[in-house]
C-alpha cells in the first residue's frame, strides 16, 4: 500500500467504475403481448393495478385536454390503471425509446409513414393475437384505415382518428357555380374564377394545382385519378400507371395557363397554412384541397367565411371515383418493451374501438372517427361540411398511401420530380417517371425488398 | 555496468507506464467516442441495418451510393458551399475586420453591429432571412423594386438558393470577424511604419506583413470553415422548409433540398437515410464519405498554407 499502488489503482478503479456504470444500463426483458392476464369481457378487474405511460403527438392545450377527456372513460372502466400522458412526441423519439429499452406502454403517431418500418422491425408489437383473442371485428373499420395500419400481415397499429381529404370552396368566390366533379370542370372553373391585375399578377386564384401548395401532395391528388403507387410485388407503379401521367399533364396544363412564375410568386405571397392567414380564410383562393380539420380552423379563425365542402373532382373517365378521396390518420399501438402490454392493449382497444371515446376525441379535435359505430353515433357533432368528410372516409373507393418501408423516401422522390415537372424542367415525362420508378425500386432492393 | 544501465531503463519503463495510466481516461474517451464509432461505422456500412435487425449485404450500400442521384447532387451542393461560401465568409470577415481597425471613430459601434447577427440563434436567423428575402412580401425585393430592379426568388430559385445561403453565412460572420480583428490588432505597428518608409503601398503591406502575420488565424478560419461547410445542415434545412411552405402531414412529407434539390447537402441526406428511411448501413457509407472529405480538405488546406508561409518568408 504505497505510492505505486495509489498511482496505478486510482485511475484503474475510476475507469472500471465508469465502465461498470455504463454496462449496468442493461434492460430487463419486458413481457410480450398476450403473456399477462387479460380482462375478458366485463371482467375488467382481472387486470392488476398498474401505471401506463402513453406517448402521443398532440401538443396544443385543447388537443391535450381532448385526449385526457377521451381517456376518462377508460379510467372509469379500469380504475386500478393509472394512465400518464406524455405530449408532443415525434416518431423518432418512439423508435429511439424502443431501441434504448425505455419504451412507453402505448405510443401514437400522427403519420402512417413509419408503420411499415415499425411493423417489419418489431418496434410495435403485432396485435393480431389479442385482436383474435378478444374477437374484435376489424370490418368496423373502412378498408383504407385497415390498410395503413398494417404491413405484410402484421397488424402492429390501430387507427385512432382519421383525416379525409376533400374540396373546400368559397361560396362568394364561386359566383353561383356548383363545385366541380371532374378534372376538366375543375380546370375550367379555376380559370373562370381567377382574378388578375392588368399586368397578369394573380389576385385571386381559382385553384392552385401545384404540388408545392400546402396539402396538394401527390399522395393527396392521386385518388382523384385512381392512381396506383405500387405493384403487388412492392415495386413502383408510378411510371407504368397511365393515371399519374394523365394527372400530371392536367396539372401542367393548368399551371402553364397561370404561368409558372406568376403562380409561384402568388403562392409565396400567401399566409401560413396553419395560421388565420390561410389564403382560403382570406378569400385569396376559391377552391382548395384540404383535410377535414380545416372546418375547425375556419370555425376558429374565419367565422364569417361562407364556404362549402365536396368530394374532390375526379378523372373524366373515372366517374365511379367521385365521392372518394385520400385518407390516413393517427395510429396507435403497443411498442416492444412495454412494461404492461396487456394493460396497454386494453387502452389501445378502448381508444380505437370504444364509440364513446372516439366520439369524444372526434368532437374535440374535429377529426374523423374511425369506426362505423362512432361515425353513426348520434353524439357525434355533424354538420353538412363535416359530413362530407365522413362520407369520403367511408367511401369504398377511398384510398390511402399503402404502407411501405421506404414510404418517406418514395414520396420525396416523386414530389421532387413533380416539382421539377411543373416548373418545366422535365423534357420527357415518360422518361422522368421511369427515373422515379428506378429510384424507388433501387431503394426497395437496398431495403431487402 | 549492466546494473547501472538497467536502472534508467526500468525507470523509463515505469515512467512510461505511469504516463500511460494517467493518459488512460483520454485514451478511453478517444477509443469510445472516436475509434469505436469509426469502426462501427465501417462495420455497419456492409450491413442492412434498421436499428433493430442486422444483415450482412457486402458492398450493396456502396453500390447503391453510385446510383443514388440525390446523394450525388448533395455532394455537389456541399462542394459548392466549400468552394464558394467558405472563401466568401472568410474574405468578408477579414474585410470587415480590416474596416473596423481603420475606423477613426465609432469602431466599437460597428464592431457590435457586425457581430450581433452571429448572436442570433441559427433557426431564428434563417427564418428571418427567408422572410426578408421573400420574393412577394419581403422588404428586400420591395426595396429593389423601388429602384427599378426585379429581385430574384432568392430561396425559391435553384440558381439563387445557394448564393442566398452564402449571403446568410456572410451576414453571420461576426465570430470570424472578431478573431480576425484580434489577429490584426496583434500585428506590430512598427512593421507597417518601416514598410511605409520603404515606400510599400497598402496592398504590398497587406500582402507582406498582414497576411503572413495572421496566417495561423487564416488557416484556423479556413479549416473550421470547411469543416463547418461539410457539416452544413440547419440553415439549408430550415431555409428550404420555410421557403417551400411545406409541412409534414399524413401523405405529405417535407422534401429536403427545396428548390429542386439545390439546397440538399450531404449531412441532410445522411440524416435522411439514417433517421427518416432507417437505412443506417447506407447512412454509414455517407458518413464515411463525409469523414474522408473532411480529412482531405483539411490536409489540402494545411499544405497550401504551409506552402504559402514558406513562400512569404
Amino acid at each position: 500500500m504505497n505510492r505505486r499502488f495509489i498511482t496505478f489503482a486510482v485511475p484503474v478503479i475510476v475507469m472500471t467504475g465508469t465502465a461498470l456504470t455504463a454496462c449496468t444500463a442493461g434492460k430487463e426483458s419486458a413481457p410480450a403481448l398476450g403473456s399477462q392476464p387479460r380482462a375478458s369481457g366485463s371482467a375488467a378487474a382481472a387486470l392488476p393495478a398498474a401505471t401506463l405511460e402513453l406517448w402521443h403527438g398532440f401538443s396544443a392545450d385543447s388537443e391535450v385536454k381532448a385526449f385526457e377527456d377521451a381517456i376518462a372513460g377508460f379510467r372509469t372502466k379500469f380504475p386500478q390503471i393509472t394512465v400518464k400522458l406524455t405530449k408532443g412526441v415525434q416518431d423518432d423519439q418512439i423508435t429511439q425509446a424502443v431501441r434504448g429499452g425505455t419504451a412507453p406502454d402505448v405510443a401514437s403517431s400522427f403519420t402512417t409513414d413509419n408503420v411499415a418500418q415499425w411493423c417489419r422491425s418489431g418496434v410495435f408489437q403485432d396485435l393480431t393475437p389479442v385482436i383474435e383473442q378478444d374477437g374484435i371485428d376489424l370490418s368496423v373499420l373502412p378498408e383504407a384505415a385497415r390498410a395503413y395500419t398494417e404491413f405484410e400481415g402484421k397488424r402492429c397499429t390501430m387507427p385512432m382518428l382519421a383525416d379525409a381529404y376533400g374540396l373546400y370552396y368559397n361560396k362568394a368566390l364561386m359566383k353561383g357555380n356548383e363545385p366541380p366533379k371532374t378534372l376538366t370542370e375543375l380546370a375550367e372553373l379555376a380559370k373562370k374564377l381567377t382574378v388578375r391585375d392588368a399586368d397578369g399578377t394573380i389576385k385571386v386564384a381559382g385553384f392552385i394545382p401545384s404540388v408545392q401548395y400546402y396539402e396538394n401532395s401527390p399522395a393527396h391528388l392521386g385518388p382523384m385519378v385512381g392512381a396506383k403507387w405500387y405493384n403487388p410485388d412492392g415495386t413502383s407503379a408510378i411510371g407504368s400507371d397511365p393515371a399519374w401521367k394523365r394527372l400530371l399533364q392536367w396539372q401542367k396544363e393548368l399551371i402553364d395557363w397561370y404561368g409558372y412564375d406568376k403562380l409561384d410568386k402568388f403562392r409565396k405571397s400567401l399566409g401560413d397554412e396553419w395560421s388565420a392567414e390561410h389564403p382560403f380564410h382570406k378569400g385569396k383562393v376559391a377552391m382548395v384541397l384540404d383535410g377535414e380539420w380545416r372546418n375547425a380552423m375556419i370555425a376558429n379563425d374565419a367565422k364569417d367565411l361562407d364556404y362549402g365542402t365536396a368530394p374532390l373532382p375526379v378523372a373524366d373517365d373515372r366517374p365511379e371515383l367521385y365521392g372518394s378521396g385520400f385518407t390516413a390518420g393517427t395510429v396507435i399501438g403497443v411498442p416492444k418493451g412495454a412494461k404492461h402490454p396487456q394493460h396497454a392493449w386494453e387502452l389501445v382497444k378502448y381508444l380505437t374501438t370504444d364509440t364513446k371515446g372516439l366520439v369524444t376525441l372526434s368532437n374535440a379535435l374535429r377529426n374523423v372517427p374511425t369506426t362505423k359505430a362512432a361515425m353513426e353515433s348520434p353524439e357525434l357533432k355533424k354538420d353538412p361540411q363535416f359530413q362530407t368528410f365522413l362520407d369520403i372516409f367511408s367511401h369504398p373507393k377511398t384510398s390511402t398511401l399503402p404502407a411501405n418501408v421506404n414510404s418517406v423516401f418514395n414520396q420525396e422522390a416523386f414530389s421532387s420530380f413533380v416539382q421539377a415537372w411543373e416548373k418545366g424542367s422535365v423534357k420527357d415525362l415518360d422518361e422522368g417517371l421511369a427515373g422515379v420508378d428506378k429510384q424507388i425500386n433501387d431503394k426497395l432492393k437496398l431495403s431487402g425488398g | 555496468m549492466s546494473t547501472v544501465l538497467a536502472a534508467p531503463r526500468a525507470w523509463r519503463r515505469r515512467e512510461g507506464l505511469r504516463a500511460l495510466v494517467w493518459l488512460s481516461p483520454w485514451l478511453a474517451g478517444f477509443a469510445v467516442f472516436f475509434l469505436y464509432p469509426l469502426a462501427a461505422t465501417v462495420y455497419f456500412s456492409f450491413h442492412r441495418y434498421d436499428l433493430f435487425t442486422l444483415e450482412f449485404i457486402g458492398l450493396d450500400n456502396y453500390r447503391y451510393f453510385l446510383s443514388d442521384e440525390r446523394a450525388l447532387v448533395s455532394i455537389g451542393n456541399t462542394l459548392w458551399l466549400v468552394v464558394f461560401m467558405v472563401p466568401a465568409q472568410v474574405l468578408f470577415a477579414l474585410g470587415l475586420a480590416q474596416l473596423v481597425t481603420r475606423l477613426k471613430a465609432g469602431a466599437g459601434l460597428f464592431r457590435t453591429i457586425f457581430y450581433l447577427p452571429s448572436l442570433i440563434p441559427t433557426v431564428a436567423g434563417t427564418v428571418s432571412f427567408v422572410f426578408l428575402l421573400n420574393p412577394a412580401t419581403g422588404p428586400v425585393n420591395q426595396l429593389l423594386e423601388l429602384v427599378g430592379v426585379t429581385g430574384p426568388d432568392w430561396f425559391g430559385d435553384k440558381d439563387w438558393s445557394k448564393p442566398s445561403l452564402t449571403l446568410l453565412g456572410m451576414w453571420g460572420a461576426g465570430n470570424t470577424m472578431v478573431i480576425f480583428l484580434a489577429a490584426l490588432l496583434d500585428v506590430p505597428r512598427h512593421l507597417y511604419e518601416a514598410a511605409a518608409l520603404d515606400g510599400a503601398g497598402a496592398w504590398r503591406q497587406f500582402r507582406s506583413i498582414t497576411l503572413p502575420t495572421i496566417s495561423p488565424v487564416l488557416v484556423f478560419s479556413a479549416v473550421t470553415g470547411v469543416i463547418y461547410a461539410l457539416q452544413y445542415f440547419t440553415q439549408a434545412m430550415i431555409a428550404a422548409r420555410v421557403a417551400s411552405g411545406a409541412t409534414d402531414s399524413p401523405g405529405s412529407s417535407f422534401t429536403p433540398g427545396y428548390p429542386e434539390t439545390s439546397t440538399l447537402t450531404l449531412p441532410q441526406w445522411l440524416f435522411h437515410a439514417g433517421f427518416r428511411d432507417f437505412s443506417m448501413g447506407y447512412a454509414c457509407v455517407l458518413a464515411l464519405l463525409l469523414f474522408a472529405a473532411s480529412m482531405v480538405f483539411t490536409l489540402i488546406l494545411l499544405r497550401r498554407f504551409r506552402a504559402f508561409d514558406r513562400e512569404v518568408s
